[in-house]
């Protein structure tokens, strides 16, 4: 038991530390590495809780496609990338108050709600994680939302293009 | 483990997520901070489909991987639009709308 706290909190620090310079970088090119630190954060942690498949589904679309994208944006958008001070604007220290005061209100929130929960790790929950389980639920229970799923992807595909198309 | 042990982690997550989407002027900068908002939901989801012993919250997150990254496609093409526009990424210099 011990061995998976080492692990969580080895994850949560980095992911913290990570996800601080994703939004205080000055570097926007930094700020996308960090964002690849977060997400295989993300998908260690899912590991840790026997989610293989979306682990890997995550390994996959977001390190793999979501931060190519976001190079390419940065790219074409041809942000400064040797380090500026123009990435804030000046409404930092009200940013801070929102995000202190939401994260105030959530702790308090979960504790009340689920303080003493605790995470069992059996048999079970290995096997409901594999990929065989997680497929036949998918196209079992979850079949019209997959479906839908698919028409918004190639919908929001479609209109990526017509928008960043050139007339 | 502790259920809460995920889902503090993941409102820490969470609210750097809102502090980057209100403090950075970037547009590209902004959606990367909706990344993190969304990557945390999803670490709530699988710890809950853990703490139930459910596999609808895997799924549930599968979805939301493929709903961010449409997400992700057409924003960067809105952020384009701006930039091609405006000849400026920052999120600032949208104000025609304003009276």
């Amino acid at each position: 038991m011990w061995e998976q706290q080492v692990a969580f909190w080895i994850l949560a620090v980095a992911m913290t530390a990570a996800a601080f310079g994703v939004v205080r970088s000055r570097n926007i090119v930094h700020a996308a590495l960090f964002l690849v630190a977060v997400l295989a954060g993300a998908a260690a942690l899912y590991i840790l809780l026997a989610a293989e498949f979306v682990a890997w589904v995550q390994v996959l679309i977001y390190i793999g496609a979501v931060v190519v994208l976001f190079l390419f944006g940065i790219m074409l958008t041809r942000a400064p990338m040797g380090g500026d001070a123009h990435l804030d604007n000046d409404q930092r220290w009200g940013a801070v108050v929102v995000g202190l005061f939401v994260l105030g209100v959530l702790i308090a929130l979960l504790v009340d709600a689920f303080g003493g929960k605790k995470i069992h790790f059996t048999n079970a929950l290995v096997s409901l994680g594999r990929t065989s389980h997680v497929g036949q639920d998918i196209f079992r229970v979850f079949v019209v939302p997959f479906e839908v799923v698919s028409m918004l992807l190639l919908a929001a595909l479609v209109g990526a293009v017509v928008l960043a198309r050139k007339d | 483990m502790q259920l809460n042990e995920f889902l503090i982690l993941s409102a820490v997550l969470f609210c750097t997520g809102i502090y980057g989407v209100l403090a950075r002027r970037n547009g590209v900068l902004v959606l990367m901070s909706i990344e993190l908002m969304l990557n945390a939901v999803n670490i709530n989801l699988v710890a809950f489909a853990a703490f139930t012993k459910n596999v609808a919250g895997q799924v549930f997150a599968l979805f939301i991987i493929t709903i961010a990254a449409a997400e992700v496609g057409v924003g960067l093409a809105i952020v384009l639009l701006i930039f091609r526009n405006l000849h400026s990424p920052d999120l600032d210099e949208v104000d025609q709308l304003k009276g």
